[in-house]
């Protein structure tokens, strides 16, 4: 190789490789130094470092959890019981702020005043104070304004709320496999008729009702299964019981604690607003002559949202709902304020105490967040990817 | 071209900056009482304390803290630089309180903290010695019809703290009795108290003096009781880290000159003019016989200085503890020549 060959190579890729490579470098070399930094600092104080506790067992209680826990578990289950409860809670904030913003953002840009106006105030009101005291607003409004367990709401003599939470009827099921089987089968049905439908509209122009055939077989289907599979449904109501002069609880169905409920609440609540302030941008992102146009080839108003205004308006809307999709999977961590059991209350605070294992705990921690917040990600770019413009 | 350029430095700039943050942080070693010398130049004792629990650490309006632990700090302030006053105080939750401590933030955690086995020898702590012998308890509604621990049934619900030793005796406790209950963990004591004071749970369990304290912050104290039962031991007392041996003892013995000072009748009014005093043992607490601070590095009058700005132990415990209400009586935390169980080692 000679000189002036060289100077050819730096002149294009290499050069803009070189300070890349070197860069890696470097940063490896920052962890490297920070790494050893803490194992020598650890060695000195008589610290030592293993991930063997995850395996010791917790002896600590955790109010509410999603798969069989107690005290006698390992705190590597005590982790995945915070792990499901902080994904539980995620789940639901992101499925109430979902529907509450897309319904406020529409609202938004409603002709009626009164409606436009209540939509702008809630958006104002919610997105300016800092979650963490609406989390506390709501815990604690909702705990002194709830009656006691002996005065409860009663809805129907089979759910009751309370201070102590809102009490719902289990259901017990019998051969709940068929059942489940039955509901797989109209999911399927459903898919190869939503093809069938599409093919059938652009070959022949023919619209079927697509959406009351589906929800016919999801109804009609399970139905058939309960007449004919042996399955059956049966409720487990809550009952009162005294538990001495003035203590009273109730006692079988499934208990939802109020902490779960106002933290759900809260973080809804707030990250609807973001929401709404996307779908109102994404909808007057559409150009108006689009409308115009639909409306000229005589679409009804509904339709003109759906079909035209909708699919170019999501556009603008996922990328920025994905950031607040994230935003809300992070902020449940503010749930240890209101002992709701997340990962952040029974990992990182409970059992990081127990243990004294900071450094370990605390990095499982951030890397379960970081999975979360990647897979949301993930979910989140693919769908993004199905509704972006799809060049002929 | 020039602009990658222009950002591969700016990242080196920054990586580099990362870099020296690092080294600032890094590195006490294990030597001899580094945390003295450390201390002396700095010229305050470095100390955790509790978020707030009156009697033990608390502070007032003006940002003043005072309490029995308040006062461990303030006794090593006076042993160490001769001013009980030069103490820097920093409020710490359960959950941070160990790691301040091991990661040199404090040098000394004076916070209602259970000496406990696994905390002595797992994490890098060392437990000094005892200031206040507590036991969980557990206080519920005078109408309750509650009057005993054995009236508790399946289903009751307990607030407690997270990250303490309470949770972990809870649950011994109801499982001895095989009973389910159900446990509401929160990370802060005010909120324990409101969700408590609002009927989330039937009863509020931590150490009892913290239950005494804390009842005072309810809506209606009267309407409360502790109940009788202890269900646990819980020794709380000063920690240090583990390693420097000089540092360990002189935070222990300013702790057990408090209370030798009170066992032989030493107070701050009465400490100068037992100078001359016939008691031997006396005249080594004031300083004017054996050459004891030596040992620590110290002067010999560290220990005088500790009973004039500090008093003993029993002054501490009336201040704090009895004049407040929170536990007039002094139960186990009285003398062991007077019925309780503090006993400290000789200062000789």
């Amino acid at each position: 190789m000679n000189l002036k060959n060289l100077k050819l190579n730096l002149s294009n890729k290499n050069k803009d490789l070189i300070p890349q490579v070197l860069t890696v470098l470097l940063l490896i070399l920052v962890v490297i130094y920070f790494t050893i930094n803490a194992q020598s600092n650890m060695g000195n104080r008589g610290i030592s470092f293993g991930f063997g506790f995850l395996s010791q067992e917790s002896s600590f209680d955790i109010t509410f959890s999603l798969i069989d826990y107690d005290g006698s578990h390992s705190y590597a289950r005590a982790f995945l019981v915070g792990l499901l409860n902080t994904i539980l809670v995620s789940a639901i904030g992101i499925f109430f702020a979902t529907i509450l913003g897309v319904t406020v953002g529409i609202g938004r840009l409603s002709q009626n005043y009164l409606i436009a106006k209540a939509a702008e105030c809630y958006v104002e009101i919610f997105r300016n104070i800092p979650l963490i005291l609406q989390i506390f607003f709501w815990y604690f409004a909702a705990l002194r304004a709830l009656p006691l367990t002996v005065d409860s709401i009663n809805f129907y003599d089979i759910s009751f709320l309370n201070v102590k939470g809102w009490y719902v009827p289990r259901f017990i099921w019998t051969n709940f496999s068929i059942f489940f089987y039955s509901i797989i089968l109209a999911i399927i049905l459903i898919i190869f008729l939503t093809k069938y439908a599409r093919k059938q509209r652009d070959e022949f122009g023919k619209q079927l009702p697509i959406l009351y055939i589906s929800f016919g077989l999801l109804i009609v289907l399970p139905l058939l299964t309960f007449l004919f599979g042996g399955v059956s449904l049966s409720f487990e109501i809550p009952e009162l019981e005294q538990l001495s002069k003035t203590v009273y609880v109730y006692k079988g169905g499934v208990s939802i604690i109020p902490e779960l409920i106002s933290l759900a609440l809260a973080l809804s609540m707030y990250t609807a607003t973001f929401i709404a302030e996307n779908v109102r941008a994404g909808i007057l992102g559409v150009n108006k002559g689009q409308k115009e146009a639909a409306a000229s080839i005589g679409l009804t108003k509904g339709q003109i949202l759906k079909l035209v205004v909708m699919p170019q308006a999501l556009r603008i809307i996922i990328p920025p709902t994905t950031n607040q999709y994230l935003n809300l999977t992070k902020n449940s961590s503010l749930a240890a304020a209101i002992a709701y059991p997340d990962i952040v209350l029974v990992f990182a605070g409970t059992a990081l105490m127990q243990t004294g294992r900071a450094i370990e705990i605390i990095s499982i921690t951030m890397l379960t967040y970081l999975s979360l917040s990647l897979s949301i990600s993930v979910f989140m770019n693919w769908y993004n990817k199905k509704m972006a413009i799809k060049e002929k | 071209m020039i602009k990658s350029i222009k950002n591969w430095i700016l990242v080196v700039l920054a990586s580099s900056l990362l870099v020296a943050c690092g080294q600032g942080g890094g590195g006490s070693g294990s030597k001899k009482s580094k945390t003295l010398d450390n201390t002396k130049k700095a010229g305050f004792v470095k100390c955790g304390v509790s978020q707030g629990l009156p009697g033990f650490s608390n502070a007032d309006e003006s940002g003043n803290w005072t309490g029995i632990d308040v006062d461990v700090c303030r006794a090593v302030a006076a042993a160490v630089l001769g001013d009980a006053d030069k103490v820097k105080y920093t409020p710490l939750s359960a959950k941070e309180r160990f790691t301040a401590l091991t990661s040199g933030e404090i040098d000394v955690l004076a916070r209602n903290t259970t000496w406990t086995l696994s905390r002595d020898a797992d994490i890098g702590l060392t437990f000094v010695g005892v200031n206040f012998y507590d036991g969980q308890g557990f206080m519920v509604r005078k109408n309750s019809g509650i009057n005993s621990v054995n009236d508790f049934r399946d289903g009751i619900s307990a607030c407690t703290n997270t990250g303490t030793t309470t949770e972990l005796n809870m649950r011994d406790f109801f499982n001895s009795k095989n009973i389910k209950y159900e446990p509401i963990a929160f990370e802060k004591a005010d909120e324990v108290v409101q969700a408590y004071d609002a009927g989330r749970c039937d009863t509020y369990t931590t150490d009892k003096s913290g239950l005494a304290a804390q009842r005072t912050k309810l809506s209606a104290p009267d309407d409360h009781k502790v109940l009788p039962e202890t269900i646990s031991k819980e020794p709380l007392g000063p920690v240090v880290r583990q390693g420097d041996s000089v540092w360990e003892d002189i935070v222990r013995w300013s702790l057990n000159t408090m209370i030798e000072a009170e066992e032989y009748g030493v107070n701050s009014s009465n400490a100068s003019s037992l100078k001359d005093s016939d008691n031997p043992a006396i005249k080594r607490l004031v300083g004017s016989e054996g050459e004891l601070g030596a040992a620590f590095g110290l002067d010999n009058e560290w220990s005088l200085r500790i009973i004039e700005q500090v008093g003993n132990y029993g002054e501490s415990y009336k201040k704090h503890i009895a004049d407040t209400n929170i536990l007039p009586n002094r139960g186990p935390n009285e003398l062991w020549t007077k019925g309780g169980i503090l006993y400290v080692p000789p200062a000789r």
